[in-house]
């Protein structure tokens, strides 16, 4: 099949796809034990959209991974099964057992400690469970201020610590990709995205994402201004609290209890792209593990967190 | 799709991406500029403007005022001390463009980031503080952008509310500039007067100056005509990797570097010189009939010839440079100092070269006024012009042609850090003018006639290790077995051959090279050779490996514990070394770099030389070096 030389996909979309799938190959190519950290959401669609296109025919020549903090929506569980079914990729799912055994969890533990926990020690036990030497992440620079200073290929020494002082410098496509027995790499194949050029890639490519970022009624509850939905009965309710059915949607997905909800009217991809363009707050409002100091990004990140 | 009912599609369709990077001095807004881009383009959240309110109020240097530079002021460390430290990506985007902003350092050390960011980008905004003109920093940063190979430069002469927005100030430093910068070979350079405090020329024009009649800085990044770089240039395809799921497909899969392909059009594979077609262009979205600069694809070919990783897929017509030694601008980015001589891995596009090293500085370039200086070394931010030599062939083109195929980075083969960036300026002719003089009798001719196989047996330790009792017993053992070899030993040839040479660094490095380049012709002529060297470095023992062959060559790493070493003290070099008498000796100011693997590794504490001896001549047994009767 020889393709029409009319590429539907405007040139700046087609311009990172490219830059994504060199970033990949340079991986693949540099390291023995890649791994794909897949989170379910927006960025991880995209980002495997991508892996498939930048080794096809090939299959893709590493597992995903999901570090579940077995507090993810029930729809992210589901579609991230469905998702390893349909493209046909091994998937790991890795849950930190002694947080478990220990009782650690988002409500009675804080937002802080089961982060630290569930996500960051989970994800550093897996690594070094599964011996991975380089892991890709969906991260995106416009993120988050930490994130803007971010390397593509960020090395991380021996326990994946993360010091931002002494990071390898990057020029041009020549990464430096030279790494000891026990140091890692994190890749951050995504970092020159942004937020709308996700959504207008997924529009144009007609990825698949978790429905929970269209708009539908679902229970939610009000808590210090933000919109929790009731996904299941973990979620211990106040007296004064009864679950509302509103319609929202969520900007970013992360463990329910921390992921504050945005009533909106956006059914369809268009819609949620219509709406980026005059949103007028930014997608990590509606994290809950961001706000607990302003440089708390900072701080996870040393500590080994994506 | 329905292009009529997503009118953001056929918007979007047209838009292309600039990348830019801004510099200039510290205090001369960079920060806020970048800061007032995003607020007035509506790319900040009414949270993060919440967020920056607040900050502005704790850490904030503009009163009451929202402090913009703290939007980009990232990490927590350089909050505190108010300056940038690093680079730091910004997007914004219009509906003509989509911007990606690289915040550049203006701080004197930190020209290895301003670096960094200018190799991304296709424009530089240069700040100048109207109340200071034209700077030795902006004359540096300046210098750094037309080295990397920006073309466009806009002049944003800032702070003009606070020379009371006067043209006759603007005009001067505009000519200042523009008579400093001719000699830069930038295509264009606009001069803008803006404040970005008050957003004045930012994204419209301004009222205090209407003297001023050329286009806000917003119209002017979204209008510039900015040619490709790469699409007109020879077709060059570095493959990054060999895509084989199955026998019946190999595919090269790669970024077209510059150039186009299409089906059918005969390539050449640029160091073997072999040649074949393009039998497709294959992507997850169907085969292409042509592919060009930027995209990333996989090609596969008419003939099954020798490809791999690091191999550069080239025109016929227009092939790239092939060389060993070639010259190039080098910006050292370590607090290491860079070691002529000395081993360094080297990354042009996908060649990974692991054997390369710095020849020689010819000199080192004064940042402020473009002097060339003499130097013996480079240090951290220092640029100089090199020559640079590789055992392996390098493929590339010159910098200043093709940005793609022309940069590279220097990595340190013991720290892994990335020590320095190039520009490619051309490859030495006259070395390449020097043709191996083909020999009719090689190396397998020589060493059948002694009935033996030639190898190089290294020994590596600490001086009194007991490397040279041990060497000469094994030489005394493959003599009375009648096999031919020669003995190297560093203080003998520190007698003669490099007599000339001290114990610094980068002698020690040049006493290793040459002892390499010897064993080297006496493996040639047959022998086996036995070496005995302190050579602390890795990195220099990795060079003579390379140099001779991996088969070859045979590492014995003699393990003596140093203080083992200082009680036998063979020679009284240790108390001298300690009571100061002699300077830079391993082991006691000088470091030793133990072999990770080496192919022999006697722990000799406790042994007997003859028992050590023993074990080495088992070890050339075992891979078919010697037959032990």
């Amino acid at each position: 099949m020889i393709r029409l030389e009319t590429h539907t996909l405007p040139r700046h979309l087609r311009r990172l796809e490219a830059e994504t799938i060199e970033i990949m190959r340079e991986a693949v190519a540099a390291f023995k034990s890649p791994v794909m950290l897949y989170s379910i959401g927006k960025d991880s669609s995209v980002m495997l959209h991508l892996a498939m296109k930048a080794f096809y025919p090939a299959k893709l020549p590493f597992p995903l991974m999901h570090i579940d903090t077995t507090w993810k929506f029930r729809e992210m569980i589901t579609f991230r099964d469905e998702t390893a079914k349909r493209m046909g990729v091994d998937l790991i799912v890795h849950v930190n057992k002694d947080g478990i055994a220990r009782g650690i969890n988002p409500i009675d533990s804080g937002s802080a400690l089961h982060t630290q926990v569930m996500k960051t020690d989970a994800l550093k036990q897996a690594l070094d469970l599964y011996g991975f030497d380089a892991a890709f992440g969906g991260a995106r620079r416009d993120e988050e201020k930490s994130r803007a200073k971010e390397r593509i290929f960020s090395f991380r020494s021996v326990g994946h610590v993360w010091d931002p002082r002494n990071q390898r410098p990057e020029l041009w496509n020549l990464f430096n990709t030279r790494i000891r027995q026990g140091e890692t790499m994190r890749v951050f194949a995504m970092s020159n995205w942004t937020e709308l050029e996700i959504w207008e890639y997924i529009m144009f490519e007609k990825i698949p994402v978790v429905p929970l970022y269209f708009a539908r009624w679902r229970p939610v509850v009000h808590r210090d201004g933000t919109l929790i939905m009731v996904d299941d009965e973990r979620l211990p309710l106040l007296q004064s609290e009864t679950p509302q059915m509103r319609r929202i949607r969520f900007r970013t997905l992360g463990c329910y209890p921390l992921s504050g909800a945005i009533e909106s009217e956006a059914t369809t991809i268009e819609d949620i792209v219509a709406e980026m363009q005059v949103a007028t707050v930014s997608e990590r409002q509606g994290r809950l593990i961001d706000t607990d100091e302003t440089a708390s990004m900072e701080k996870k990140k040393r500590e080994g967190y994506f | 799709m329905d292009m009529e009912a997503s009118p953001c599609v056929g918007e979007a369709d047209s838009k292309d991406q600039l990348r830019f990077i801004t510099c200039g001095s510290v205090d001369d807004g960079k920060s806020t500029l970048i800061g007032r881009l995003l607020h007035d383009s509506k790319m900040i959240y009414q949270d993060q403007l919440r967020a920056l309110a607040r900050d502005s109020a704790k850490h904030g240097t503009t009163g009451g005022d929202i402090d913009f530079a703290l939007l980009v002021d990232g990490l927590e460390a350089e909050r505190q001390q108010g300056i940038t430290i690093d680079v730091a990506h910004r997007f914004f985007t219009t509906s003509h463009r989509s911007f990606v902003v690289a915040d550049t350092p203006g701080h004197e050390q930190y020209t290895r980031n301003m670096a960094t960011g200018a190799s991304n980008a296709q424009l530089a905004i240069i700040l100048i503080d109207a109340r200071k003109g034209v700077l030795a920093q902006t004359k540096r940063h300046s210098f750094i952008c037309s080295l990397l190979g920006i073309r466009h430069v806009m002049l944003a002469v800032n702070k003009i509310d606070l020379v009371d927005y006067r043209k006759d100030i603007f005009d001067g430093i505009v000519n200042d500039y523009v008579s400093f910068a001719s000699e830069l070979g930038f295509a264009s350079i606009t001069p803008l007067p803006i404040s970005a405090r008050y957003g004045d020329n930012i994204t419209k024009r301004s009222r205090n100056t209407d003297w001023y009649q050329g286009q806000s800085l917003l119209d002017h990044l979204e209008t510039i005509h900015i040619e490709s770089e790469t699409t007109d240039l020879p077709f060059r395809f570095p493959v990054q990797w060999v895509n084989r799921p199955s026998l019946d497909f190999r595919g090269y899969a790669g970024t077209i570097a510059s150039g186009s392909i299409s089906v059918g059009d005969e390539i050449i594979v640029a160091v073997s010189g072999l040649s074949s077609r393009v039998k497709r262009i294959v992507t997850y979205d169907g085969d292409l009939a042509v592919a060009g600069a930027g995209e990333a694809v996989t090609i596969t070919l008419e003939d099954e010839i020798d490809v791999s990783r690091g191999d550069v897929l080239a025109s016929p017509t227009h092939r790239p440079e092939i060389a060993h030694q070639f010259a190039a601008h080098l910006i050292w980015m370590d607090q290491e100092p860079m070691v002529p001589g000395r081993s360094y891995a080297f990354r042009i596009g996908t060649q990974s070269i692991t054997s390369g090293s710095i020849s020689c500085i010819k000199y080192k370039v004064d940042v402020n006024t473009r002097k060339q200086v003499a130097a013996t070394t480079l240090g951290l931010n220092e640029i100089g012009f090199c020559n640079l030599a590789t055992v392996l062939p390098a493929t590339f083109d010159p910098y200043r042609i093709n940005r793609r195929t022309g940069s590279l980075i220097v990595i340190d083969l013991s720290t892994n850090r990335t020590v320095g960036a190039g520009m490619i300026e051309f490859s030495r002719r006259r070395t390449t003018n020097i043709v191996q003089q083909p020999q009719s009798i090689g190396k397998r001719e020589r060493s059948a006639l002694m009935h033996q196989k030639p190898c190089v047996i290294w020994f590596t330790g600490l001086s009194g290790s007991g490397k040279s009792t041990i060497a000469n017993i094994v030489d005394q053992k493959l003599f009375a077995m009648s096999h031919h070899s020669m003995l190297l030993d560093g203080d003998n040839l520190r007698q003669g051959l490099n007599r000339d040479l001290e114990f610094t660094e980068e002698d020690r490095v040049e006493n290793i090279r040459r002892a390499g380049e010897a064993a080297r012709l006496m493996l040639e002529a047959g022998l086996i050779v036995i070496c005995s060297f302190i050579s602390p470095y890795k990195a220099d023992r990795n060079m003579v490996r390379s140099l001779v062959g991996n088969r070859e060559f045979v590492e014995v790493f003699v393990d003596t514990p140093i203080e083992e070493c200082i009680r036998r003290d063979p020679k009284g070099l240790y108390s001298k070394a300690k009571s100061g008498q002699i300077k830079n000796f391993t082991g006691i100011d000088a470091p030793y770099e133990a072999p990770s693997t080496p192919e022999l590794h006697l722990k000799a504490s406790g042994e007997r030389p003859e028992h050590l001896a023993d074990r080495v001549l088992n070890c050339l047994a075992e891979r078919g070096f010697i037959t032990l009767r």
